[in-house]
């Protein structure tokens, strides 16, 4: 039934199966940071989250909030997927018609930045220890009750990640994350950029 | 029905709120109130001095953006809607029975006549109603927008009466939506849905209007093109193909010793038949089409090769698998096309040109990528291909044309025989006696099948079906939208007789508006599709797949639509003659061969170098 690849095939030296076509995306996977810049309208936020959603990939981190630019906000978006996964995200982001820019910035020089709130057990035997951890980590104390203290700590993900798995044997009541944010570095500026 | 508008008292009044009075004429400050609106109902709405309310504001919109026809159903929120709706004889208003037809019609309408389909239903299940039309023009790309009414704005997430979240439904199946609370906004809104629904790649584009923004006065103007697009500065299409990857693509043509054009969708939505008969010409490369590019190119054109795909032609999908190069336009590579994209054109580098970038690599790495429109990229690829002796191409031009005939005459297509009545012969009758220059709308199943490859399609446009996410249920409806969008062309709805009892409520709407579409129901007494699956891929098990219809040349009847019953051969010419006699709707009710299938078919997950085949019963 299926066609003889002898009588198919152009050129005399025939390979003996017919090669095998790459399938996009199945390269490795890898943590992504995107940076969006959206119209701040009504359900953008929804619209965001629903497509990443339907179109089966997973968000790690979301951070939104206000630019500087009226109209304007910005979401760091972190996600795991190799480079045509996240590429393709980003198209489909794209198509969205209050999304202005999406910029992946993976490969380039930025700030990294993310805030945690962590409430520890932490009684008079060892709040010393976990007040040392913490500067070492140049978190911050910002409230001590008689069983627990609530640490601030900001750095990449990578960062608060270690503290949050030093502070672990302690005992975690409560965790928050931000999320990352991030800018990239130098005097460029991806708001600027934009053509409104 | 009783109407209301609950009107909540004013939360956090610094007086003790007063109570209102329900009972006119009873001397209150509410009852005044009441007295007044009605007055105000009765000489504003109907005298020449109304004010302008956002109803109004819309219907303004319709006209400006050209819209002449509007299929709906009315509802308690969008009454204010149908009142005024007089005022605006410029806007035909269709009846349908129910709103899915109107979502379909409005469907068929845009692909008939290249315009944008106007739908609109009421709240909550008026809305939901839509959501299956919504989603069938989103995965055909159809510039279509569908209004709906919700409940007035102070009683939106309280759970009122038909009020359901439809823009979160339709957030993820529409190119955008919107939520209009103020009737200043409407103007903007319509104009913006208008423009993203029809501009780049289209799609449909929803608005949701609360009750009282319909209500509202309002003075708000009509924006203009300018102030749209700028308006929307996360909008910007890309046309124009990039030089350089329009060079790349043609130096590749240049060396191609087996090329082929994979013509899509995007060739008649750029309106670029021209264009690709040009290229084709130029450069000698014969053009295969998806099932929504049929009509691209003449079937009859010497480099009309045929259909692709999981039904399609064996010989196409032979070229395709033995191709050097794939020059894909409009099109993309959905796995009704390709198969196992690891099997698929295992020879062929592949130039993808599309306008929605998010096409370009999402299912088969490409070679040449090339962002624009179809039309403009088959200029350029035209311009810049050299000119091909067909004398260059003679051998491999030769081969195709051998394995076309092998093909033609291998797959049984029943055709020829007189014993028994194939859907394929109806089909072809079908498209000969209307010289193949009809609109022919198809339903979903085999029924699709046999019309795209046997009725021979020779103009644009010619050619309707719900293809990407198959929806029984389309052909009526949507043929009565494409005979309102193209009333030039006789129309023609071919179904199976699972969808046509899907939508068979459209009848009335047909007959009460005398739309002159002509049905041509294969009846199978099967849902034929899954009968095939069944026999070809579930050994046998035929659960569910027989379905009993009732007396359809009686339903007809009681509708007041002429209808024929066709169940021998010879009987077909006399019966397509007789439908296209009667001036308005009319229906042929074909016995179809109860066991036919439709043949080649690739199975789900192989390749298209995997198709089964069968030459038919044994006679």
């Amino acid at each position: 039934m299926s066609p003889d690849p002898a009588a198919a095939t152009p050129v005399s030296a025939v390979p003996e199966a017919p090669p095998v076509r790459a399938v996009p995306g199945t390269g490795e996977a890898k943590r992504h940071m995107l940076i969006v810049l959206v119209m701040d309208r009504p359900g953008v936020l929804n619209r965001v989250a629903s497509l990443m959603r339907a179109r089966n990939f997973n968000i790690d981190s979301l951070a939104v909030s206000r630019t500087d630019k009226e109209h304007i906000s910005r979401m760091t978006l972190t996600l795991h997927g190799d480079d045509v996964a996240v590429e393709q995200a980003a198209k489909q982001l794209y198509r969205l018609i209050d999304v202005l820019k999406v910029q992946d910035v993976t490969q380039d020089q930025v700030v990294e930045h993310e805030l945690a709130l962590i409430k520890v057990r932490a009684t008079d035997g060892n709040r010393g220890e976990v007040i040392k951890i913490v500067e070492l980590y140049k978190g911050a104390i910002v409230d001590i009750s008689a069983e627990s203290v609530i640490v601030e700590a900001h750095g990449t993900e990578t960062e608060i990640d270690a503290l949050v798995a030093l502070l672990r044997s302690y005992g975690i009541k409560e965790l928050v994350r931000t999320g990352a944010t991030v800018m990239l570095r130098g005097a460029g500026s991806i708001e600027e950029a934009l053509k409104l | 029905m009783t109407m209301t508008k609950g009107e909540p008292p004013a939360a956090g009044a610094a007086d003790a709120p007063q109570r209102r009075s329900h009972v006119p004429g009873d001397g209150t400050a509410g009852a005044a109130a009441i007295e007044q609106a009605r007055h105000d109902m009765l000489h504003e709405v109907r005298g020449r001095k109304r004010t302008r309310i956002g109803a109004d504001a819309l219907m303004e919109a319709l006209i400006l953006q050209g819209a002449d026809t509007l299929f709906s159903y009315p509802g308690g929120v969008i009454l204010p809607i149908y009142d005024i709706l007089a005022d605006y004889p410029q806007i035909r208003h269709i009846l349908v029975r129910h709103e899915q037809g109107g979502g379909h019609a409005a469907d068929g309408y845009a692909r008939a006549s290249g315009k944008v389909g106007v739908c609109m239903g009421t709240s909550g299940p008026g809305a939901t109603n839509l959501v299956t039309a919504i989603g069938t023009a989103q995965l055909d790309s159809i510039p279509m927008v569908a209004l709906t009414g919700n409940v007035a704005a102070p009683l939106l997430g309280k759970d009122a009466f038909q009020e359901i979240d439809i823009t979160g439904i339709t957030l993820p199946m529409t190119k955008h939506n919107y939520l209009v609370r103020n009737a200043d906004d409407i103007p903007r809104v319509v104009a913006e849905a208008f423009y993203i629904a029809k501009t780049g790649r289209p799609g449909p584009v929803h608005v949701d209007f609360t009750k009282d923004a319909l209500q509202a006065e309002t003075r708000a103007e009509h924006p203009s093109l300018d102030e749209i697009i700028a308006g929307l500065p996360g909008f910007r299409p890309t046309f124009e193909g990039h030089p350089r990857q329009l060079k790349t693509a043609a130096r590749e043509i240049a060396t191609a010793k087996r090329p082929l054009i994979l013509a899509g969708h995007g060739v008649l939505i750029a309106e670029a038949w021209d264009e690709l008969k040009a290229l084709a010409e130029k450069a000698q490369i014969p053009v295969a089409w998806t099932l929504l590019g049929i009509g691209a190119m003449d079937e009859e054109h010497p480099l009309a090769y045929g259909y692709m795909g999981m039904h399609g032609w064996k010989h196409v999908n032979r070229a395709i698998q033995s191709a050097d190069l794939l020059i894909a336009i409009g099109m993309r590579f959905d796995d009704r096309v390709t198969g196992s994209v690891k099997t698929y054109a295992p020879y062929a580098r592949i130039i993808h040109a599309d306008i929605d970038p998010a096409e370009i690599g999402k299912n088969v790495a490409v070679e040449v990528p090339i962002v624009g429109d179809a039309k403009n990229v088959l200029q350029g690829l035209t311009r810049l291909v050299h000119a091909v002796d067909p004398a260059d191409r003679a051998e491999y031009l030769a081969q195709l044309k051998e394995w076309r005939e092998e093909s033609l005459g291998s797959s049984w297509h029943g055709s020829g025989r007189s014993d028994i009545l194939t859907a394929d012969h109806v089909v072809e009758r079908i498209g000969a006696l209307t010289d193949h220059v009809a609109t022919y709308v198809a339903d979903v199943g085999q029924n699709q099948m046999w019309l795209a490859r046997y009725t021979g399609f020779r103009r644009p446009h010619s050619h309707i079906s719900s293809g990407g996410l198959g929806t029984m249920g389309f052909a009526v409806p949507a043929a009565m939208g494409a005979a309102l969008g193209n009333p030039d062309a006789e129309t023609w709805a071919v179904c199976g007789d699972g969808g046509f009892q899907m939508t068979s409520q459209e009848l009335m709407t047909l007959a009460a508006d005398r739309i002159p579409v002509k049905i041509a129901l294969l009846d199978n007494k099967k849902l034929g599709m899954i009968r095939q699956w069944q026999e070809l891929v579930y050994a046998g098990n035929y659960h569910s797949s027989h379905l009993p219809g009732p007396d359809f040349v009686k339903l007809a009847e009681a509708y007041g639509i002429p209808a024929f019953k066709v169940s021998t051969t010879n009987e077909v010419d006399a019966a397509i003659h007789a439908a296209q006699a009667v001036d308005g709707p009319a229906l042929i009710w074909f016995e179809i061969e109860q066991e036919q299938n439709v043949y080649p078919m690739m199975p789900a997950g192989k390749g298209l170098s995997d198709l089964i085949e069968q030459r038919g019963p044994e006679e």
